[in-house]
């Protein structure tokens, strides 16, 4: 039992890893679930690379990271709202040209400092290591403050994920929960950068939500399976970690994607043997059903 | 002794209303003056300006120039009393939500962002799935259903509304012979309790019950009531062809 529990027990900073990894899945699961419904992958993976100009800056100006990210998230989602309107140019287009633009000056301010090749590597892949309680104070008041954003927003955030014409035609403005959505993600991205990095995170944005979908009937069951899903992901990759010498915030996400095939497996197999079911009854009762179905 | 009289609008008035996007303009000169009760029906081929007008008229995009009004205020201001059901609308397969979650969302310009929905708003998304036939579908995912399951759910939302003008985009698409009857009988009903409906379709026989049909090849090319409207003249000019005798 000792393998499983009681590490966690003996050692206080990989506790501190438990907590911030447990609550980095907490605060993914709410909001990969809309990554997921709405097809934002794409946009929320350029602006994980988006947030790297922002932190290196601030880190070669001895700021803090976050303030960082979250000004480089602005400028990109800015620029991605400039390109699209102004340009003519599709919505990828306009997040490719951005992602590759911030990446390509994020890794030039680094390079402009020896010492930022290191910090890179955290940024990108994070540094669970030396998580501290401050970080995980800030995780504490992002997740409060994005479920009550979701519990205010659920609304117009369903009707964003069926149709944008219905969100406007109910009363709703598509563009402000639209930027409210992306928001979210960009808070996401900011205080779990320093947990699993900016390159990993969008892991933990998908795959567990990607598994809630596979299953759940209602939003807030999806939501429920990526946080169980994501939670279970951060224990495995964690005690993996520990006991193999593995890093950390890579076992995580490894672990949020198997446990993604395995889900997709049982699903698999659970619909063929729905299928081979009603065909066996309609083979045993062809004429059992008295109405059409369209 | 002073009366006050309360202005009644018309459900939806247009006056040389040019539609299009940004300053482009897709279809000129459309002029409106529906009644309570009315259906029009707008037809034309692919690009012909139907949903961009539709669109319009649910205050999705800007009229390019013109005068708009639906019940009296302008496009898009009135989201309770007007119903929009877009063309193919998306229902991902990867949409965890089942047909009664999905028909309650037509209650949601009523609930706004806080308040609860009440007895009476469940007994309306109960009603809207039972008119639509889809009720007995009520609890499957929707990602679970056909595509003209799906459609029927749509329709059911866009009743759940009980809105005074309906805006339907192709409500017909992927239905079968069942499923356009149903929709003709939809449309008969809530123009016999006083809804406005206009539909856009690419179906002459849909048109076959309308007060009025407008034939659109990116400018109206006919309008008025249907022998008049699905002329072969006009339909030559429109798709063409004309109808079999």
């Amino acid at each position: 039992m000792n393998f499983f529990f009681g590490v966690f027990a003996d050692d206080h900073q990989l506790r501190l890893e438990l907590i911030a990894g447990l609550l980095v899945a907490l605060t993914c699961a709410v909001t990969g679930t809309f990554v997921v419904l709405r097809g934002l992958s794409f946009i929320g993976d350029a602006l994980a690379h988006g947030v790297l100009p922002g932190i290196a800056a601030a880190m070669l100006l001895g700021v803090s990271g976050m303030l960082g990210a979250a000004v480089s998230a602005a400028v990109m989602m800015s620029g991605v709202g400039i390109v699209n309107r102004r340009l003519r140019l599709s919505g990828d287009t306009a997040i490719g040209l951005l992602f590759v633009g911030m990446l390509s000056l994020g890794v030039l301010i680094s390079s402009r400092s020896l010492s930022l090749v290191g910090d890179l590597e955290e940024i990108l892949f994070g540094d669970l290591a030396n998580v501290e309680w401050s970080t995980i104070s800030i995780q504490f008041v992002a997740l409060i403050g994005l479920a009550i954003v979701f519990a205010i927003c659920h609304r117009p955030f369903l009707l964003l994920s069926v149709d944008e014409g219905l969100v406007s035609t109910s009363g709703f403005s598509a563009k402000i929960f639209h930027n409210v959505m992306m928001a979210m993600v960009a808070t996401t991205i900011i205080v779990s950068f320093t947990t699993v990095g900016t390159l990993l995170v969008m892991g933990m944005l998908i795959a567990p939500a990607a598994t809630g979908a596979l299953f759940a009937r209602r939003t807030s069951s999806m939501i429920l399976i990526a946080a169980l899903a994501g939670s279970t992901s951060v224990y495995i990759g964690l005690l993996a970690s520990y006991h193999y010498d593995l890093a950390a915030s890579a076992s995580i996400v490894l672990t949020a994607v198997i446990l993604f095939a395995l889900a997709a497996i049982v699903s698999e197999v659970r619909k063929s043997r729905l299928r081979r079911n009603t065909v066996d009854q309609e083979h045993e009762h062809p004429h059992a059903h008295g109405h059409v179905h369209i | 002794m002073a009366t006050t009289t309360v202005p009644v609008h018309s459900p939806i008035s247009a006056d040389h209303l040019c539609v299009g996007y940004g300053k482009r303009p897709v279809v000129e000169g459309v002029t409106l003056d529906m009644q309570p009760g009315e259906l029009l029906v707008l037809i034309g081929t692919n690009g012909s300006g139907k949903s961009t007008l539709l669109k319009t008229l649910a205050g999705l995009i800007k009229p390019v120039h013109g005068e708009l009004h639906l019940l009296g205020e302008h496009a898009g201001q009135l989201p309770k009393r007007v119903a929009y059901l877009p063309q193919h609308p998306v229902s991902s397969h990867t949409l965890p939500l089942c047909v009664r979650d999905m028909v309650a969302m037509g209650r949601y310009a009523h609930l706004g962002l806080f308040k609860r929905a009440t007895k009476h708003d469940q007994a309306i998304v109960e009603d809207s799935m039972r008119r639509a036939g889809i009720d007995e579908q009520a609890n499957k995912p929707i990602r679970d259903l056909s595509g003209g399951q799906q459609q029927r759910t749509h329709l059911a939302q866009v009743l759940a509304r009980q809105a005074e003008v309906l805006l339907l985009d192709e409500p017909t698409a992927g239905l079968d012979i069942n499923g356009r009857k149903l929709v003709a009988s939809l449309v008969a009903a809530e123009r016999a309790r006083g809804v406005t409906v206009v539909m856009a379709t690419h179906e002459l026989l849909d048109a076959e019950h309308a007060t009025s049909v407008m034939l659109l090849a990116q400018r109206v090319v006919a309008m008025g009531p249907p022998d008049v409207a699905l002329r072969d003249e006009y339909l030559r000019e429109c798709f063409g062809f004309t109808q079999p005798h």
